[in-house]
């Protein structure tokens, strides 16, 4: 009878298998609970430490900083101003060489299986975060490796000259000189404050590579368990200074392939996915919301000013009035960009609103062309990488469309494309070329980013200014807006200089990328920004 | 076994680098640490020493560090091998109890219409390549019904603690308040990938059914059966199918082998965190500790199931004991 009995408990099994499986769909308040106030983002990958301050690439942005990390200042609004967050005030010296943060009271650490602290946040944890990038011989600057990428970029220790603990709730930030762009620097996602007490706990302990990987800090969530290239757990801080979220779990699974996400977003498995493929599919559901925010970035057509016929400015005139850039978006980047039509994008706060689109005009081209001495046209050359950039998917076609748009005015585009990054980067900084696209991701909000390095003399020195291109007048309005720290004056410094640029047409900007991400409509609250990782703490769901 | 462990210890000589590396995965090691480890491998003795002190390390369980994570590989498999088995076990279940009964009414209404019919569909379904199923099964009931979730093993809403790594065992053990909840999910989840699997083993069991039953049907105890005046259908229930389970059973084991192949497969298309993926992905890696060890792990495994499986073939059939009695 044995085979009865194998037989009675295997459709038994299969009964309960049954049984379960329309259950899951319709029964249970209790599921619902659980899922209704839990977030699950599918993400395109796994952090590679748990410290931003030790990184560059966005997926471990979006994985830690606005989750796990508070920073001094912080981001805020539509026009991305800085606005306090641990730091509650903080004033600047007339000279701008000395910054003041008065630091907010009752900010409580993360208490977890690893650490409980025994005091709030204070003045030690800012200079400990801090000097830890800036003195070499900080016992913990070595640790996971000692570089500190995105500091280096912005020369923040040649700029700050030391960092002094006023009292416990006073820090005072002196800089050798005024750089106006260090307050971004500070807000950037970067710059976040880590815990001294968990610190010098792990010393005791041995383990300081701990504070890298099982992080603690001040944030709306902290780290529940992370199983490294599968998923990261995160839970909310109960006692975080700001509003708490609503969320009880928020959960990042991660999903590497393109179509896994997608696939998890259809079957309902992800509420929230990183870069979405088939926008169309996605739109076409009622359920699934797709959104984008135009990145800081901006890919752009130089001219290198130094060599005829661009030398000419008339010339560079009319190719821009003869670039069709509504054809390079609709193509080149499918609708997936904003047209540029200065070098800086509309979330930045020194956009100016005032400024026109540059007209689409083969007549006033021709017209100009001739005044410059050239009214059967000339040969020129475009230089183009085949490499996908954040700022340009396809550099190649965008180099075929201006080609086809100036052969209109009379002028023969031959694309150059046939060189490697390395080599082709080496040329261009020696004047090789004669026209090149090109573009630029900000590595902060500060405008000053956008201008400084792309389009000053010292660039063109130094030849990252690829246009080679260097008016006084300009570099005098941008010296002057980053000794200022007045938003408003700065602004006007700005607009005079991209006045300069939309005179001068030193290069033609031609657009600012997009960044998506993809919800089911029961997710709200605000997720992206132009700049720098995603950020739940304003998420629910209902 | 001797075999297994032969051609796995054989292994670390014909992957390309050092062999001592090889075997132990310590891609980082130091001199120091190099030496030891030749001494615990007595790399420097001969050939059969040096096999027999792999052995010795395969005894204690010791199979070395991933080279791509450097973590033991032991644990690894501890930590991926249960949710195979958990795949397999259903996905068994489900081929045999969706198998074996098709395959009994074949052989009852043996050369008519429902014969033919269940004859070609299981042929159809033999002939299906697994990996193009699972995206099927996941187009369908996934993406456009929205019915099953299509990756993994329980929504990462589920906490569940890794007791025995079983699932399900793991759920029920749980103190969760969630745990039916957690349940039901865990069974969703399986259901999909386990069907998937199922499907050219079931039509298998389909013809050894049939087969089976037809000989049952063939054999005197059964005319003796409907001599004594028997219905068709109680003649059936008593007798037919209980001795054609009998030679279905006996070949469950062979089947198992291949069932874990199409595991392995399906394991990658729907992300369930088994060996199958583990192993697929450290093909790709050139982990070759992994390699080695997930394949002693996966053949030992298949290995017991056999011996299991001829276990209960000796069960339950008198014929089998007492032929081994009499050689």
């Amino acid at each position: 009878m044995m085979c009865f009995h194998k037989k009675r408990l295997t459709s038994l099994f299969l009964l309960c298998c049954l049984a379960s499986l329309p259950a899951c769909d319709g029964d249970g308040e209790n599921k619902q609970s659980l899922s209704k106030n839990s977030i699950i983002y599918c993400s395109e990958g796994a952090p590679e430490s748990f410290n931003p301050q030790t990184v560059t690439s966005g997926t471990t942005i979006d994985a830690t900083s606005n989750q796990l990390y508070n920073r001094l200042i912080s981001f805020k609004g539509e026009q991305n101003t800085i606005a306090p967050s641990l730091a509650k005030s903080s004033h600047v010296t007339r000279d701008g060489k000395m910054i003041t943060f008065y630091l907010r009271k009752n900010v409580a650490f993360h208490q977890t299986d690893y650490f409980t602290p025994t005091r709030f946040f204070n003045a030690d944890d800012v200079l400990f975060s801090f000097n830890r990038i800036l003195s070499i011989d900080h016992p913990y600057h070595h640790i996971s490796g000692g570089k500190y990428p995105f500091f280096q970029s912005v020369n923040f220790s040649s700029v700050v000259e030391s960092i002094e603990k006023i009292n416990d709730y006073t820090v005072r930030f002196k800089f050798k000189y005024a750089d106006s762009s260090i307050l971004s620097n500070l807000a950037s996602d970067f710059a976040v404050i880590l815990s001294k007490e968990y610190a010098d706990n792990l010393a005791l302990k041995n383990q300081q590579h701990k504070i890298d990987t099982s992080p603690i800090g001040t944030g709306p969530f902290k780290l529940k368990e992370y199983r490294p290239g599968a998923f990261i757990r995160y839970a909310p801080h109960e006692n975080y200074w700001d509003k708490n979220t609503s969320l009880e779990q928020l959960i990042f699974d991660i999903t590497p392939s393109n179509t896994g996400r997608l696939t998890k977003l259809l079957a309902g498995e992800c509420d929230v996915i990183a870069f979405p493929i088939a926008h169309q599919k996605i739109k076409s559901k009622a359920a699934l919301k797709l959104e984008a925010v135009t990145s800081f970035n901006v890919a752009y057509l130089g001219f290198n000013t130094q060599k005829p016929p661009f030398n000419n400015v008339k010339v560079r005139q009319a190719v821009a009035l003869a670039v069709n850039k509504k054809a390079i978006i609709d193509t080149v980047y499918r609708g997936k960009a904003d047209i540029a039509h200065s070098l800086l994008p509309a979330t930045s706060w020194a956009y100016n609103k005032n400024i026109l689109p540059q007209p689409f005009d083969i007549k006033r081209a021709e017209d100009l062309l001739k005044d410059a001495g050239f009214p059967q046209g000339f040969t020129m050359n475009l230089w183009a990488v085949p490499v996908q950039r954040a700022y340009n998917p396809d550099a190649i076609t965008m180099a075929k469309l201006i080609q086809a748009n100036l052969k209109k005015i009379g002028i023969k585009v031959v694309i150059e494309n046939s060189l490697d990054m390395g080599t082709f980067l080496e040329l261009l900084s020696r004047g090789e070329h004669q026209s090149v696209l090109l573009g630029w991701s900000a590595d902060h909000l500060d405008p000053d980013n956008f201008f400084t390095p792309l389009l000053s003399c010292s660039a063109a020195l130094s030849g990252n200014n690829r246009t080679f291109w260097c008016n006084d007048e300009f570099d005098d309005f941008i010296q002057k807006a980053l000794k200022t720290t007045n938003i408003s004056q700065r602004k006007t410094f700005y607009d005079k200089a991209l006045a300069i640029i939309a005179a001068e047409v030193p290069l033609i900007p031609i657009a600012h990328s997009k960044r998506f991400q993809a919800r089911h409509s029961s997710v709200s609250g605000k997720l992206l920004s132009p700049f720098g990782g995603i950020d739940f703490s304003e998420v629910s769901k209902n | 076994m001797f075999l297994l462990s032969l051609l796995s210890f054989s292994l670390s000589f014909l992957f390309p680098g050092d062999q001592l590396i090889n075997i132990s995965g310590q891609i980082n090691a130091t001199p120091e640490q190099l030496s030891l480890l030749a001494e615990q491998y007595r790399s420097h003795s001969n050939i059969f020493q040096q096999y027999l002190a792999y052995v010795d390390k395969l005894f204690h369980g010791e199979l070395g560090l991933s080279m791509a994570s450097q973590q033991p590989i032991s644990t690894e498999i501890i930590s991926f091998l249960p949710a195979t088995i958990e795949l397999s076990i259903v996905a068994l279940l489900i081929a045999m109890m969706t198998g074996i009964p098709i395959g009994f009414i074949a052989a009852i209404y043996h050369r008519k219409m429902a014969d033919n019919i269940i004859l070609s569909v299981s042929m159809i379904g033999y002939s299906i390549p697994v990996f193009w199923l699972g995206l099927l099964a996941i187009l369908i009931f996934s993406i456009q019904l929205g019915w099953l979730p299509s990756a993994g093993q329980i929504s990462l809403l589920f906490e569940v603690e890794h007791i025995t790594g079983i699932q399900f065992i793991d759920i029920l053990l749980s103190d969760s308040p969630y745990k039916w909840q957690a349940f039901q999910n865990a069974s969703s989840h399986i259901f999909l990938p386990a069907c998937v699997i199922a499907l050219a083993p079931a039509t298998i069991f389909v013809r050894l059914a049939r087969t089976a039953m037809m000989d049952v049907l063939d054999s005197q105890y059964i005319r003796a059966a409907k001599a004594k005046g028997l219905s068709f259908w109680q003649m059936i229930y008593h007798h037919a199918i209980r001795n054609a389970m009998v030679h279905v059973i006996r070949d469950v084991g062979l089947q198992f082998a291949n069932l874990v192949t199409l595991a392995m497969v399906t394991e990658v298309i729907f992300s369930w965190p088994g060996i199958g993926r583990w192993l697929i992905e450290s093909i790709s890696q050139r982990d070759y500790t992994a390699i080695h060890g997930g394949l002693l792990a996966l053949s030992s495994f298949i290995f017991v199931v056999h011996i299991i499986t001829d276990f209960i073939y000796a069960a339950l059939n008198p014929l089998a004991r007492e032929n081994k009695h009499g050689s």
